[in-house]
């Protein structure tokens, strides 16, 4: 026991005084910030860069057209067939030519530019275009606008689960399963690979046969497991700490500066508004429940594919190339189960999304997805818990299976065994 | 007094038997010389000696008791053929590492290390890492790595592979101070001229079994061809060396190596030459070297020599 916290504490030691490892924990939150932060503030201060002259030969958009986002109209009273040779000259990064229309069926616009209108202004615009166009059909027909206004209903569904009647959140339910899935994908991932790539390097550098004359192979395994899924855990925490910190003090920085401007009263309430909802809504999720299912599932998966990947880099010699065919048998059920997951988030009590999160290969990603709708609403409680019991019975198995092929390859030298032969190693005696 | 004991051991493979029955035994403090070509189950025999292996059958004794990997692993140092370190890793706490695993305490290790950093005058590499040093350090660090814990027994496999001739003599005094201070030491390679100059007891293996045992003076004698090498000072004809006593194995003009025949003695080949009247300057009888021995034992029992 104390010779396998010796290898834990070289594994998980190594691997955190790197430069890298700092490096990578600091900027992966500053790079999450970053992707949040950047698009807003250049919406904010970004100027009109279309310009968008527009011949209107129906005479029924007059000035009708509001600017929008990044995109300014003109309206001009020139012949279409010479803006249309003349208006890149002029300064105008496109034209519109609305030809005359009967009102009755839809109108052929059409629109010229430098290049290709962006997919979220063309939705706008036809939506913009649109809402001319029925405004002046009601009017041609006699209906008075406000009374539409009045019909038009917009109805919001309220979700109540269970006995007690808990109010959720379909909206949040998706973004936890969706976000927490996707973690724990990459971890499976990127730490099995770790896994992986440390036991070839224990196996090229040829230490491996000196370490295995003083500790069990078995010990070795778990050692470099356990230590490299602690500098896992570590990197979480201190992201997780990060992000809190740093979104709690980054709106205050911005709120300071929005102060100064004359609109931003009337914004800053919105904004407290849209807080308060979101804490409202994120109540209403079983915080416990998913934490605690979120750590379970982030360790046995890690436990049921790690072990898998050091046998994986066991059986691995210097060719970089032969760890590929190798590893896809591994990798190919996290894919599957990824994309289980993805279906799983929109749907999560289908037959697959069930069956999914129960069977230990694919349970950590796919039942990650279903949890935040709610157990035992969503979730029966008999699901939970047989996949929990089957991921235990499942990581203690392929530690088990992985194990007997390590012993054996990790002392292998030279040819490349292949699969047969690896399977035989796992019923062979030492 | 045998420190290690080994009883019919077998260790079988699926394709062939690596170790098939074999029995020896090792003197307390002697330096032993485990021999054979490529493939003949050396290092599964290594490998079993050192735990890492369990036999199919048979049975090894160390220090008169059965041998228990997880307890006798502190009592010995395994030094295998393929070897080596981490690379990225401080040759401090490399070392450090290494002991720990065998079972020293911080401070116990802390002393030995500085023990052998200022035997090895490599004190101000503690903060270098493996790939700064060349292949020659690198075996200095992981041959201290191997005697760190003081072993009883010590296993090296090829240790002077990669060495040049000055750390080899180095490592060489090293062994032989350490079987003065009592460790047994087994020593396993290729070149025989090693071997001779180092052990005092051999087995060689081929094909998984025991070919031959014993001391190395002692083998030279059993597998000695009766030839003696006899010089003289001015060159001899033909019509001196005709005898029924012996036959000429190779000839120079002032220097011959001959057989002696059955029912001779060593003393009928200098009295034919002094009755020939010539001045003998030079006489010794030609013992097989190691090597010899090796080569032809590898072939009489059906190895190919790699």
């Amino acid at each position: 026991m104390n010779k396998i916290f010796i290898i834990i504490k070289r594994e998980y030691l190594s691997r955190v005084r790197k430069k890298s490892f700092l490096v990578v924990t600091l900027l992966m939150p500053l790079l999450f910030l970053a992707l949040m932060i950047v698009p807003a503030l250049l919406a904010k201060n970004s100027s009109s860069n279309e310009k968008i002259v527009v011949v209107d030969e129906s005479k029924l958009f007059a000035n009708r057209i509001p600017d929008f986002d990044e995109v300014r109209f003109t309206f001009s009273d020139q012949p279409f067939d010479s803006l249309r040779n003349t208006y890149l000259d002029k300064g105008y990064t496109g034209l519109l030519h609305i030809p005359q229309m009967d009102l009755v069926r839809d109108p052929n616009i059409v629109y010229y530019g430098k290049g290709q209108m962006s997919i979220m202004t063309q939705s706008k615009l036809e939506g913009k275009l649109d809402a001319v166009i029925e405004d002046i059909r009601m009017e041609r027909a006699g209906i008075d606008k406000s009374k539409v206004e009045g019909i038009r209903s917009n109805v919001n569904i309220i979700s109540k689960t269970g006995k007690d009647e808990k109010e959720g959140s379909a909206g949040l339910a998706l973004a936890i399963g969706y976000g927490s899935g996707f973690i724990i994908y990459i971890v499976l991932l990127v730490f099995g690979m770790m896994v992986m790539r440390g036991v070839m390097e224990e196996k090229t550098n040829r230490i491996a046969e000196v370490i295995v004359s003083s500790v069990k192979p078995f010990q070795l395994m778990m050692g470099k497991i356990l230590g490299i899924g602690a500098v896992g855990l570590t990197q979480f925490l201190i992201w997780i700490f990060l992000i809190w910190g740093l979104s709690f003090s980054l709106p205050l920085f911005f709120a300071g500066s929005d102060l100064t401007t004359a609109q931003s009263a009337g914004n800053n309430t919105a904004m407290m508004m849209a807080v308060k909802q979101i804490s409202v809504i994120a109540q209403s999720a079983d915080w416990g429940m998913i934490t605690f299912c979120f750590v379970f599932y982030f360790l046995g998966g890690y436990l049921f594919y790690s072990s898998l990947f050091a046998a994986v880099g066991s059986l691995v010699n210097e060719d970089p190339n032969d760890a590929q065919s190798y590893t896809f048998p591994i990798t190919l059920p996290i894919i599957i189960a990824i994309m289980i997951m993805f279906q799983a988030v929109t749907n999560p009590t289908s037959q697959v999304a069930v069956w999914g999160s129960i069977i230990p290969f694919t349970a950590p990603v796919v039942m990650m997805a279903r949890i935040p709708y709610g157990v035992p609403g969503t979730v029966a409680y008999w699901e939970l818990i047989l996949s929990m019991s089957l991921l235990i019975i499942g990581f203690i198995t392929t530690t088990w299976i992985a194990g007997r092929i390590y012993r054996t390859g990790i002392l292998l030298n030279g040819k490349k065994p292949t699969l047969k032969e690896a399977v035989k190693w796992i019923f062979k005696n030492n | 007094m045998n420190l290690i004991e080994i009883n019919n051991l077998k260790k079988y493979y699926a394709t062939h038997k690596a170790v098939d029955d074999i029995s020896f035994s090792i003197p307390k403090g002697s330096i032993f010389g485990l021999l054979g070509p490529n493939g003949a189950g050396k290092s599964t025999l290594l490998r079993m000696l050192t735990g890492i292996y369990y036999p199919d059958a048979g049975q090894i004794l160390f220090d008169g008791k059965s041998f228990d990997p997880l307890k006798d692993v502190g009592l010995i140092g395994y030094m295998p053929e393929e070897r080596g370190l981490y690379k990225k890793m401080k040759v401090g706490e490399q070392v450090m590492y290494l002991a720990q695993l065998k079972g020293l305490s911080n401070s116990d290790a802390k002393n030995k290390i500085n023990y052998w950093f200022k035997r090895f005058e490599i004190e101000n590499w503690a903060n270098k890492k493996i790939e700064e040093l060349s292949k020659g350090m690198q075996q200095k660090v992981q041959f201290i790595s191997t005697v760190m814990h003081d072993p009883k027994l010590l296993i090296l496999d090829e240790p002077f592979s990669g060495l040049d001739p000055i750390n080899s003599l180095l490592i060489q005094d090293e062994i032989f101070k350490l079987a003065e201070n009592g460790t047994t030491i087994i020593f396993s390679t290729h070149r025989m001229e090693q071997v001779e100059e180092i052990c005092d007891h051999i087995v060689l293996v081929n094909l998984g079994k025991k070919v031959l045992d014993g001391s190395v003076a002692q083998i030279k004698q059993d597998f000695k061809k009766h030839l003696f090498r006899v010089d003289f000072a001015e060159p001899i004809n033909f019509a001196q060396v005709a005898t029924h006593h012996f036959t000429i194995e190779k000839s120079q003009p002032k220097s011959l190596v001959v057989k002696l025949n059955e029912d001779s003695q060593t003393n009928d080949i200098l009295r034919h030459f002094i009755n020939q009247n010539v001045t003998i300057t030079y006489f010794e009888e030609v013992l097989p070297t190691i090597n010899e021995v090796f080569i032809e034992q590898v072939n009489k029992t059906g190895g190919i020599l790699a």
